[in-house]
């Protein structure tokens, strides 16, 4: 059937289609809807589906479906894959026994990111892990089923990497639905040859994973994903890769110019052949892709031996910062061929800029001035991602840094131990859980004496509300445990500790003035509920 | 048909990405080829929210290149002048005549006057004003803007596949507020 779908839930058909049992990954922008739209149909569809702590423990949760022998998918925004790196690398050796794709967001521009402008392409370099790379929608649901179809043939997972324009994008869509299907139970069959890298078995299996990765290099040569349109005789080739190839036609029709344009789908491994076989009739040559050169430089290789006097061009022309759009393109094209392109001259029109902002009702605006007011002057603040990274924005402006996941009472402590400043350290709960914990012990251990705040709203909010171990709720709506922050902070081995109600102004204000003038860790949980979910619907 | 190049902005939590998958699927219903793109996440806490779309007989892109929109639909009105560099000449603005105020942000004074700077076909519908008095509900106010689009025949779509589209994307209960707000712009000059 067709049916108009955004890009992440082309993903999760495509998933469908090919069988998937479990669903594993942690809620981030770009991908987040993957497993909030699964939920909604895992009963029906058997599939089991859980937000999971962090990316690292999502991806081990998949490495146990799979050599259990279920087909397992796994979701994260582009920092994700850092987080979970550590059990990637070691995967692509073992290897999976049931098929795994995991699918990486990332976002050219920083439309929803802090951290970095992220290029998870690396990650194959650097595992020798197959990657995909869908331009729209109608991909998404195709790689989405060729990722299975490689991981099932050669026992390796595979990275399907989105942008936020193929994630967030809607086309028409055609596609096969799936029936009810009931969970599948799977069998873990003892194999500890395959499943344990202990030494020096280690070594034999890069062997086999850069094998296996010369097989699907053979196969790669043959796959659809990979195309080439436009007239052969034409001595302009553009390589496009990904959801550049979208901009690449476009420029291509709005110049009017004869050109052949290879579309690769697969950015890792790339097909060599196709490639060579390509630019050997081209005199000049345009590659197009998102952020670093990587495509760039292989064809810079490639062409060495297999059209040494072509003229190529990619980044000279085309930024490594942000993403693209068709315009580029025809700058560059136009520059290449000689054609007339004039940039539309936008009218200078400088605007004030509407930020992020807490939302009407939200705990943090009794949080925040608090904070800022009983704080002594000078008193450093470490700021960590979720909505709190709105305590950075105007008019709190409060944030001394902003790293990554958790990272905020990692760095106050060490700000801690290096001088004699206050220093307090704001979290969300959803972070806290994610990667704060280890964080927070480090401290206690070092005896390091930050002041921590978790802002606790009950949810995992800036995502869109997904579920989390402070909650009592899992993600498929089961009742589960409902993890005490602070209790969590008295086994880490946290003396002072105080659970209170933001609202309660005075009582907080008392206690940042206490606890300031600590000498271990402290730790106050402001607890209350997102206004979001307060309010009435 | 040529591309039809739409930009709808507005604030994050005003229903854009909705009044987006209304519009994806008439034109969807039409047997138009159409591609948009929209953003969630941090833009979403009230920050500005572009969305594109684009439908015709092939669509590659799913963005619009500067100076090609030829209807804008803004939910705000400090909204509408951001996107001057994505309207052409012939681009038609429809601005709801709604602020949200933020520091540092134009008065409704000098955002009319900036607007009118542009020369290009403006109309500023109190959309809001209007769905509040007649119908109790602000948030369908941009189901009437698209009325108004409609309509008006801005925007090369049938009154029927904008119906048969709210029928498909509009949950159940909110389905006969939404219609009553479409149909309530044919009324309106």
């Amino acid at each position: 059937m067709k049916e108009v779908l955004l890009g992440n839930e082309a993903i999760i058909k495509g998933a469908l289609k090919a069988g998937v049992d479990f669903v594993s990954g942690y809620p981030g922008c770009p991908s987040a809807e993957i497993g909030d739209d699964f939920a909604k149909i895992a009963k029906e569809k058997g599939v089991y589906v859980e937000w999971s702590t962090n990316e690292k423990t999502g991806l081990e949760a998949a490495i146990g479906a799979s050599f259990s022998g279920l087909k397992s998918l796994v979701n994260m925004k582009s920092f994700g894959i850092n987080v979970c790196s550590d059990a990637l690398l070691p995967l692509a050796y073992t290897g999976t026994k049931a098929p795994m794709v995991i699918v990486v967001a990332d976002d050219p521009s920083c439309w929803s990111s802090a951290q970095t402008e992220q290029n998870s392409r690396a990650y194959a370099f650097l595992g020798h892990i197959p990657v995909l790379e869908p331009a729209d929608p109608q991909e998404c649901y195709d790689f989405t089923k060729l990722g299975f179809e490689i991981s099932e043939k050669f026992n390796i997972p595979v990275i399907l990497r989105t942008v936020t324009r193929a994630a967030h994008q809607r086309a028409v869509v055609e596609f096969e639905e799936v029936g009810k299907k009931e969970r599948k139970i799977g069998k873990f069959i003892k194999d500890p040859h395959q499943f344990s890298t202990m030494p020096p078995r280690v070594l034999e299996m890069k062997k086999e994973l850069l094998e296996k990765i010369k097989k699907i290099s053979a196969y790669v040569e043959k796959s659809k994903a990979n195309f080439i349109s436009g007239n052969k005789k034409s001595k302009i080739g553009i390589i496009a890769s990904g959801i550049s190839f979208l901009y690449s036609m476009e420029a291509v029709e709005e110049l009017k110019i004869d050109a052949q344009v290879l579309k690769l789908g697969f950015f890792y491994p790339l097909p060599e052949k196709l490639i060579a076989n390509f630019i050997k009739g081209k005199n000049k040559l345009l590659v197009v892709e998102e952020l670093d050169p990587y495509v760039e430089k292989e064809i810079m290789r490639i062409a060495k031996t297999a059209n040494p006097k072509i003229k190529i061009f990619g980044k000279d022309l085309l930024s490594e910062i942000g993403e693209l759009n068709a315009e580029d393109v025809c700058a560059a094209l136009a520059k290449i061929t000689g054609k007339k392109f004039k940039k539309f001259s936008v009218r200078p029109l400088i605007l004030p800029k509407r930020t992020a902002r807490l939302c009407e009702g939200c705990p943090y605006w009794y949080i925040f001035p608090t904070v800022k007011r009983v704080a002594p002057e000078g008193t450093i603040f470490g700021g960590d991602i979720g909505c709190n990274m709105i305590a950075g924005l105007a008019p709190h402006s409060m944030h001394d840094y902003l790293f990554c996941m958790g990272s905020s009472i990692g760095i106050s402590h060490g700000v801690k131990k290096s001088t004699n400043q206050k220093v307090i350290s704001l979290m969300g709960d959803g972070t806290f859980f994610h990667s704060g914990i280890a964080g927070l012990i480090n401290a206690v251990y070092n005896k390091s004496n930050p002041l921590m705040i978790v802002l606790d709203n009950r949810i995992t909010a800036m995502t869109g509300h997904q579920s989390n171990p402070g909650m009592g709720k899992t993600l498929m709506g089961q009742d589960t445990q409902e993890l005490q922050i602070a209790d969590i902070a008295s086994a880490c081995g946290v003396k002072n500790i105080k659970v209170l109600d933001p609202i309660n102004i005075k009582e907080l204000e008392a206690v940042i003035k206490e606890f300031l003038e600590k000498e271990e860790v402290s730790l106050i949980v402001c607890k209350r509920i997102c206004a979001l979910l307060a309010r009435p619907n | 048909m040529k591309t039809f190049n739409l930009i709808i902005n507005g604030i994050g939590g005003q229903g854009v990405i909705t009044l987006l998958s209304l519009i994806d699927q008439a034109a969807f219903i039409e047997g138009y080829d159409v591609r948009s793109s929209e953003l969630h996440g941090l833009s979403q806490r009230g920050g500005s929210v572009e969305t594109h779309i684009r439908f015709g007989k092939k669509v590659y892109s799913p963005l619009i290149s500067n100076g090609r929109a030829d209807l804008i639909i803004s939910l705000e009105m400090l909204e509408a002048l951001r996107e001057t560099s994505k309207s052409g000449k012939a681009a038609k603005f429809l601005v709801n005549e709604f602020i949200s105020p933020f520091i540092g942000s134009l008065t409704k004074e000098e955002i009319e006057k900036q607007l009118k700077v542009l020369k290009n076909e403006l109309h500023i519908v109190s959309a809001s004003e209007v769905c509040k008095e007649k119908l109790q509900n602000e948030v369908v106010s941009t189901t009437y803007l698209l009325g108004w689009a409609v309509y008006k025949k801005f925007i090369p779509l049938k009154e029927d596949s904008v119906l048969r589209a709210l029928k498909y994307v509009v949950p159940k209960k909110y389905r006969e507020i939404n219609i009553k707000a479409f149909e309530l712009a044919k009324k309106h000059d």
